[in-house]
């Protein structure tokens, strides 16, 4: 009977926000590839919604309380895929992230974010003080330090980057000591300057973060990305060029347009207007898994939602501002946006994870 | 929270797309900004004392820019017969590239000529497409010296492509394919410049933007002496073969000959498939670098490697002698010597120097496969010597326990007797055998050979006693220095006064390149051209040899002592000529073709190798 009752208890409204951004991704990717040899990727980038669609109707009908009561063991084998990643893993574009399974190849650090959602979200329901102790701040920064540094190391300072708003959003909601928050924020400070400084970071990293600093000064390398973004962001004006006629992106001056920079390629085919709509859609669904975070049953159900708002929130500021230049070239995708089937999955999954919360919202 | 940070991002898009919307298209509607690159030239191949031995030239390509693909379209058939190149291979081209971002141009012809320059100068204005781009070429020297080991360079493969990942390579890069130019690729390589300009909508440069110098790459310097790699290779003029000549204590290569060889030059621009396969399909395969790439069965040199055995194992016994009656009885099967009459009362000094099989052929069966086996890889065969060059050979030392993994069979005593003779299935590199015998030499110092002059060689160390040492050279010495010995041959090239005292050493080695049933199943004619793989490994002095040669001569019609050693000695009396400061004969030969030195064997061997 409860099968039947869950599968009527998906977050309608939460799916067809999804579902519209997802729509619109397929219409822009085929706009940015239809005439290069890459067209036909939004056939494949519809597969990856097919699979993810499945997954996610698979993960929201797992008892999230199972998950929660195994997140021992599956951090035990993120952090060991990780490393058999990072061992063994084949590397693409220099970077050792992906695992070569039925020949497909799986960006293991998407999977080991849910992953860190759920053992955070565990982590924090089980402190049973009003505030988080110092020995509580440490513990949560090695859960989410360990793998980090191997996703770091591999190296995809982006998705590592990216475990970071999931532990600070739940010790936020766990209760911070103001002078913690102060403490952890200047040691993040001098972990960078010492990162920046020792060879912690690859050449491409820091010249990536150098050029966001000064994108004019080597228009070839990733100043040449930021460049290239704006003008096509900027040509756009408010109505933009159409849909298949903005010339940068047809041109294919903006990077990966497809991909990483698909809300430039949006912005400037349909302009300021587009954006507004992009942006209200993402500002909807952020809220959206708000509302569900606070109808929760369970402490344990609010820091799951709440986790995977928080990748969100970060993933759409960070790539909307590397897009007009006020983040660093990071590699960061746009949720449900950017092709691409490691992060298409993964959203998908993450939506399996609410919608799995919000059906057991009234179950005692 | 995610509220205000939606609205700072509004914000900001909000200033690109409205308020500075006007700058931004200009920008976008002049964005046709043409990069040319600036390729950036290799680094120089320098020899040890700083010669030049590889550099480049300057020379024009023609680049088609893509960015406007129907201005392409309209003028094709313009820019075909312009240029004098086919509609269907510029397509293919354009086909082939079209999954690079647009900005890059196309190279549709490598070696522009003057009339393909005053082309694209000439139409500069309404064939906006076409530009010129400088790049340096490869210049090698001529009459393909060192080219089997310097290789050569060419556009980057599909495969290295992937595997750079698009970070270190991007399509059209020329990069090292074979030698020293895939080996120090990375040294050699620079990091290619560009120029940027804005063109306008007609295609016209409105202004250049900050040029990007290119990095130039780095030389190297070779432990090669050109005037040596002159004389080696001049010895190997028509013949088939390779020479090394080494520092055996310190592993620096002085000279490294292989023929035939091929002219790099040819691959510097772009080479047809028909030549590419031509090369590839020889027969005599001038692709092949023979000192490292050759593995053949080592001939009597292998005794050396096998008297060591036999002094540091004690089996048979250092005083061992035997009776050679000109043959023996191994196995129930007669054995012959090399020389028919015999060699009489034979010791181990005599039976190197006279190069004995029926001594040999005893001492191999006393000591069996397994520790023939143990010495030979002990003193450096049967696997590569790490040679600072891609794609050498390891050779093969076989043993009981590898033809029972190989062939299912036990080991048959008979095949010692032949091995104990080099000969059946044991391969060795030119290269291999140079340093076994040379450390043997040293006492047991094995150097890691190496062509370029900064590498930090490594050293393995088998040590083997003095008297040893002592015992084996001086069988060596016998070699060349006593009547009987079978390099005498190389007796007379050292007769000069000057050379006199070097105390050439060395060890001959004939090798059937089939088995001596399938020899005598040949019809008497077809013995009559049947050849031999003739070596020569040899060093000077003595004792702490400076300098240390091995000479292959495949397909040779004489023995081993008449062709290989004089070879070796030439060498290394031009190695002491030059170091004495005196003026090198073979080169001074050379000037003046009409003074031949007497007495050399050399030209009755050289037409019999180019047509085998």
């Amino acid at each position: 009977m409860s099968e039947r009752r869950s599968a009527f208890q998906l977050d309608w409204w939460l799916l067809a926000m999804v579902m519209v951004i997802c729509a619109i991704s397929l219409l822009e990717i085929y706009s940015s590839t239809h005439n290069s040899s890459l067209h036909g990727m939004q056939w494949k980038q519809l597969i990856w919604i097919g699979i993810g669609f499945a997954g996610m109707l698979a993960v929201s009908r797992v008892d999230y309380g199972t998950l929660l009561d195994q997140s021992p063991l599956l951090y035990v084998l993120s952090v060991g895929a990780l490393g058999v990643a990072l061992v063994a893993g084949s590397k693409h574009f220099g970077a050792r992230r992906w695992i070569e399974i039925w020949g497909l190849n799986l960006q293991v650090s998407e999977l080991v974010k849910l992953i860190i959602i759920i053992v955070l979200a565990r982590y924090f329901s089980e402190v049973r003080t009003d505030r988080l102790t110092l020995g509580d701040l440490i513990k949560t920064g090695l859960l989410v330090g360990v793998p980090a540094g191997l996703i770091l190391l591999q190296p995809d300072l982006g998705t590592a980057l990216m475990l970071v708003p999931i532990a600070a959003v739940g010790a936020f909601l766990a209760g911070i000591n103001w002078r913690h928050a102060a403490g952890v924020l200047a040691l993040g400070a001098i972990l960078a300057v010492v990162g920046w400084n020792g060879h912690f970071l690859k050449p491409y990293q820091k010249q990536r973060l150098a050029t966001f600093i000064n994108p004019e000064e080597s228009p070839r390398g990733a100043g040449y990305q930021i460049l290239q973004s704006e003008i096509a962001v900027g040509s756009g004006g408010f109505w933009g060029m159409g849909f298949g006629k903005g010339s940068q992106n047809q041109l294919g001056f903006v990077p990966v347009r497809y991909s990483d920079f698909i809300l430039a390629a949006l912005a400037e085919e349909q302009g300021f207007f587009g954006v507004l709509i992009m942006l209200l859609l993402y500002l909807a669904l952020l809220l959206r898994l708000i509302d569900n975070a606070q109808k929760a049953k369970d402490r344990a159900g609010m820091y799951l939602v709440m986790g995977v708002a928080a990748i969100f929130a970060f993933q759409v500021l960070v790539n909307a501002g590397m897009v007009i230049g006020y983040m660093p070239v990071t590699g960061i995708p746009l949720p449900f946006m950017s092709y691409g089937g490691s992060s298409t999955i993964f959203g998908f999954l993450a939506l399996g994870l609410v919608m799995n919360v919000r059906a057991k919202r009234f179950v005692n | 929270m995610i509220v205000l940070g939606i609205l700072l991002l509004l914000v900001g898009f909000w200033k690109l797309q409205i308020v500075q919307a006007g700058h931004f298209s200009d920008l976008a509607r002049k964005n046709r900004i043409r990069t040319i690159p600036i390729i950036a030239p290799r680094g120089k191949i320098l020899d040890r004392d700083g010669r030049v031995l590889v550099d480049n030239y300057p020379s024009f390509s023609i680049l088609l820019l893509r960015d406007d693909p129907a201005q392409i379209k309209k003028d094709l058939p313009e820019i075909t017969s312009g240029l004098d190149v086919t509609a269907r291979d510029l397509e293919e081209q354009l086909k082939v590239a079209r999954n690079e971002p647009k900005f890059q141009p196309l190279v549709i012809k490598e070696v522009a000529s003057d009339a393909d320059l005053a082309f694209v100068e000439a139409h500069r204005m309404d064939l906006p497409e076409l530009e010129l781009m400088l790049v340096q070429r490869r210049r090698y020297p001529p009459d393909d010296f060192l080219s089997p080991v310097v290789g050569y360079v060419g556009e980057v493969s599909p495969e290295q492509l992937a595997q750079s990942g698009g970070k270190r390579y991007k399509p059209g890069d020329i990069v090292g394919k074979a030698g020293l130019e895939r080996e120090y690729n990375d040294i050699l390589t620079g990091t290619d410049g560009m120029r940027r300009m804005i063109v306008n909508s007609t295609g016209k440069p409105v202004r250049t933007l900050d040029d990007m110098e290119p990095i130039p790459g780095k030389p190297i310097q070779l432990t090669i002496d050109a005037d040596l790699q002159h004389v080696a290779e001049q010895e190997l003029a028509g013949k088939t073969g390779a020479i090394v000549a080494w520092n055996p204590q310190n592993g620096e290569i002085l000279a490294m000959a292989s023929r035939p060889a091929f002219d790099p030059n040819d691959f510097a621009v772009r080479i047809s498939a028909k030549e590419w396969n031509a090369l590839n399909t020889d027969p005599e395969k001038p692709m092949l670098n023979r000192a490292i790439q050759a593995q053949l069965a080592p001939g009597s040199v292998f005794k050396i490697i096998e008297s060591v055995g036999m002094l540091e194992s004690g089996v048979p016994p250092a005083n061992f002698h035997v009776f050679c009656p000109g043959y023996g009885v191994f196995y129930g099967q007669i054995r012959h010597d090399w020389n028919p009459k015999g060699h009489g009362e034979v010791d181990l000094h005599k039976a190197i120097a006279e190069s004995c099989d029926v001594f040999f052929y005893n001492v191999g069966m006393q000591m069996g496969i397994d520790r023939i086996s143990y010495y030979a890889k002990a003193l450096g065969l049967g696997k590569a010597t790490g040679i600072d060059l891609p794609g050498e050979e390891p050779g093969l030392v076989p043993s009981s326990a590898w033809v029972e993994r190989v062939y299912h069979h036990p080991w048959y005593p008979g095949s010692t007797i032949s091995l104990a003779i080099g000969q059946g299935p044991i391969e060795v590199t030119p290269m291999q055998l140079l340093r076994s015998v040379s450390g043997i030499a040293m006492g047991g110092v094995f150097y890691q050979p190496h062509l370029l002059k900064d590498l930090q060689p490594k050293v393995v160390k088998f040590p083997i006693p003095k008297s040893i040492v002592e015992e084996v050279t001086g069988g060596m010495y016998g070699v060349v220095n006593e009547p009987g010995g079978t390099g005498v041959f190389a007796d007379e090239v050292l007769k000069q006064d000057h050379l006199q005292k070097i105390d050439f050493c060395g060890k001959t080695g004939t090798a059937q390149t089939i088995s001596a049933e399938a020899l005598l199943r040949l019809s008497a004619a077809e013995r009559k051209h049947y050849r031999y793989d003739t070596w020569f490994v040899g060093f000077a002095p003595q004792h702490d040899p400076e300098i240390a040669v091995v000479v292959l001569v495949q397909g040779s019609a004489l023995e081993a002592g008449g062709v290989a050693a004089p070879i070796a000695a030439r060498v290394v009396a031009a190695y002491y000529q030059k170091k004495m400061g005196q003026p090198i004969q073979e080169l001074e030969a050379q000037k003046l073709p009409q003074k031949k030195s007497p007495g050399m064997p050399q030209g009755k061997a050289a037409p019999a190798a180019s047509n085998q």
